[in-house]
């Protein structure tokens, strides 16, 4: 046992429960959090079989903002040692549901970038008051740049990486990390069936994601090859980026 | 509504590359979804594994497949009955990898261990130690299992028997596994005491099996399947029991994966008999004994990743059959003898013992001898293969369904006396035959074939 306890939110999802797995494996308590009470049950035994470390569950929903004070003080109350962040969840419709269907953007925009907002900003003086800590933020190279295929989306995780830079300057007074990471396509549920080149798996972005953390590092793309890729895309003037349809 | 993707999914043995749909579900309500969707579609659905059954086992082309790999949870241990219970795509490589260390282990395991429990159960595999302990199903206390209706069902032994015994061995066909829970049993150490002699031909191998099925654990015999005449049949026989304790300092546990791809290389009878000949003689005249990991000596070869890929484009097929004791030595012997007759370049044959029928209405082994060997691909292979099944039905034997690419309708139904009463289970728990695969509709598992 390590002392430190990862928070892990939106528990359900593939690179979620390779993390929590990553954490536990090293000695790491854990908490998960989402939706889906059976599915993290079903987790949290895992971790406890596994390793022998403690693994809870806790409800929670990212789009309902209102339950997130009373979320974080029963974490809080849950957390014995050190609480640690890892924030996994995101809603991805697809973009032409959500052009035709307004509200579908919103659910993605409300789900993706408002409820991290929201659990973080309640987090915030929790960590603050620990005096260290770590928190992993789980962006999205589409953050990078509004691209026609998948741009609402991208917009709610561009606001998401700008509210995590803030942040990481706010909690780095205290002693608190923040690591932004920004993955390419994963080989998960999300994308299964969806025409992505390179999915990635997600144990090793998880790995990735838990050795950036402990390093204390800002951003990281994953694989890395996608800061190239994305340094290039960042670089097509708008007068062209607007015609293409990458 | 899942999501479905359109990719390649062949057995292991690479034959058939023609794209499939599957789901690939991360939790056990998208495994309801998929299957909700699944049964609802032309062709039916079908839950996959691995994908380490080598023929069209595990491949649904008109249909749709769930892939149930990423449901890998182990739900609990207990200390006081050794029973693990885990989700269907728990691999054997986690089972060793979480309980060896703790001091368990897994009773039976195939050949590999990236095969899930799942396909463990669907095929009621056995391991190198059949006449000692029997096969999995012998070690599974319960399943849960979701019926094509949406229905789930808890069978055992003694609750919803007849589905448990369709179920073992029942290649998939009476549900989706959702959950497995097997015994372990305490070891010692995780390291095997590894006996290994030189056979000089069949007769010497099957005095050797004779005894060594009454002295030792776990026995396997590696034969040169291109040896001829009075060679025929000489090789390698491979014993092993649990050491009493782990040599100091300990044997580092294998790493377990080896993030390659095994580059192709031309297969032709000559240096598949060089490669035979290197492997026999590595042991030397007297015999040899030495201390391994366990992993070493039950999945030898499992580090090289995709090894299947060194038989190129055109692929494989891989033919394991089981020859009752009485018959034994004259089947093994005429298999043998089509075999090198045909020149069909084969790496090492397997022959190995078998204790007794298994729990499966279904289920591959019965008293005997089981031979297993790879053989690539080409113009001459159907006939081989037609002529082995012959071969083995003669000799009362038995072809096993997980590594099997071209057995008959016919054949399959005269190996199987209680093929009835698992078509009587079938028609109760997917009455309308939403659940199939290439296999079943090859074998034409559940119509009546008279
Ligand atoms: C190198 C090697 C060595 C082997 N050695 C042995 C050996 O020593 N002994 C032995 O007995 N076998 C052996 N096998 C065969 C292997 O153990 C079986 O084919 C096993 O079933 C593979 O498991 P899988 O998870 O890959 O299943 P797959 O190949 O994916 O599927 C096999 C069958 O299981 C069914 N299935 C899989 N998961 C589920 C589920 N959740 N619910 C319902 N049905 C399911 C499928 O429908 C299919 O019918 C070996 C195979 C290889 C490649």
């Amino acid at each position: 046992m390590t002392g430190e306890t990862w928070l892990i939110l939106g528990a359900s999802s593939a690179v979620a429960r390779a993390f929590a797995r990553a954490a536990a494996e090293r000695g790491d308590a854990v908490l998960l959090a989402g939706r889906d009470g059976d599915d993290m049950a079903r987790t949290a035994a895992d971790l406890r079989t596994r390793f022998g470390t403690p693994a809870g569950v806790l409800p929670f929903d990212a789009a309902d903002t209102d339950s997130h004070a009373a979320f974080v003080a029963a974490a809080r109350q849950a957390t014995p040692g050190t609480l640690n962040v890892f924030l996994a969840f995101a809603l991805m419709p697809d973009q032409t549901a959500m052009e035709t269907d307004v509200a579908l953007a919103l659910a993605c925009i409300r789900t993706t970038y408002l409820g991290a907002v929201s659990v973080l900003a309640h987090l915030a003086p929790v960590l603050e008051a620990q005096g260290r800590g770590r928190v992993v933020v789980l962006g999205s190279v589409a953050g990078d740049r509004g691209r026609l295929p998948n741009h609402i989306y991208g917009s709610a995780k561009a606001g998401l990486h700008a509210y995590a830079q803030g942040l990481r300057a706010r909690l780095h007074r205290k002693g608190v990390t923040v690591t932004t990471v920004k993955p390419g396509f994963l080989d998960t549920a999300m994308t299964w069936g969806l025409p992505v080149p390179l999915a990635a798996p997600p144990d090793a972005c998880a790995r990735a994601c838990l050795d950036a953390a402990a390093r204390g590092r800002e951003v990281l793309y994953f694989p890395w090859f996608w800061l190239g890729i994305m340094t290039i895309i960042r670089a097509i003037p708008e007068r062209i980026f607007k015609r293409l349809s990458i | 509504m899942s999501r479905w993707k359109t990719i390649a999914l062949p057995g292991w043995g690479r034959r058939d590359r023609a794209p499939q749909t599957a789901a690939r579900p991360e939790r056990v309500a998208e495994v309801r979804a998929a299957v909700a969707d699944g049964v609802a579609a032309a062709g039916g659905v079908l839950a996959r594994g691995r994908g380490r059954s080598y023929g069209d086992q595990a491949v649904n082309g008109t249909g749709r497949l769930i892939l149930m790999e990423r449901l890998d949870r182990i739900l609990s241990f207990d200390e006081g009955t050794g029973i693990a219970v885990c989700e269907a795509g728990v691999t054997f490589a986690d089972l060793m990898r979480v309980f060896l260390p703790k001091g368990w282990l897994v009773p039976v395991t195939p050949g590999t261990a990236f095969a899930t429990l799942g396909g463990a159960v669907a095929n009621d595999v056995h391991g190198k130690n059949h006449d000692r302990v029997g096969s999995f199903g012998d070690h599974t206390a319960w399943l849960r299992l979701l019926l094509p209706s949406g229905e789930t069902l808890r069978a055992a032994p003694d609750e919803n028997p007849d589905v448990f015994a369709a179920t073992i061995g029942g290649c998939g066909l009476t549900g989706v596994i959702l959950e497995v829970a097997v015994r372990l049993v305490r070891t010692p150490s995780r390291t095997m005491r590894v006996a290994e002699r030189r056979i000089r031909d069949l007769d010497d191998f099957f005095a050797a099996f004779v005894a060594a099925r009454d002295t030792a654990t776990h026995s396997v015999g590696w034969i040169d399947a291109l040896a001829q005449g009075g060679a025929m049949g000489r090789g390698i026989l491979e014993t092993g029991e649990i050491a009493d304790h782990d040599p100091a300092p300990p044997v580092p546990p294998r790493p377990r994966r080896v993030p390659v791809e095994f580059p192709g290389f031309a297969l032709t009878p000559l240096s598949v008999g060089l490669f035979n000949a290197v492997y026999r003689r590595r042991v030397p005249e007297g015999g040899r004994e030495r201390a391994v990991p366990m992993e070493r000596f039950f999945y030898p070869l499992d580090s090289l990743l995709d090894w299947n890929r060194i038989y190129g484009r055109r692929g494989f097929h891989q033919f394991q059959c089981v020859i009752p004791d009485a018959d034994a030595r004259a089947g093994v012997g005429r298999l043998l003898e089509a075999i090198s007759a045909a020149r069909a370049a084969s790496f090492l044959a397997v022959l190995k013992t078998l204790g007794g029928e298994g729990r499966g209405m279904l289920s591959f082994p019965m008293r005997g001898y089981t031979l297993a060997l790879d053989l690539p691909h080409g113009s001459g292979i159907p006939d081989l293969l037609a002529r082995l099944e012959r071969i083995t039905l003669d000799h009362g034997g038995r072809i096993y369904l997980a590594k099997d690419s071209a057995l008959s309708a016919d054949g399959f139904a005269a190996m199987h006396p209680r093929l009835g009463d698992f078509r009587a289970v079938l028609s109760r728990l997917d009455p309308d035959g939403r659940l199939s695969s290439d296999m079943a509709r090859r074998l034409r598992i559940r119509e009546d074939a008279a």
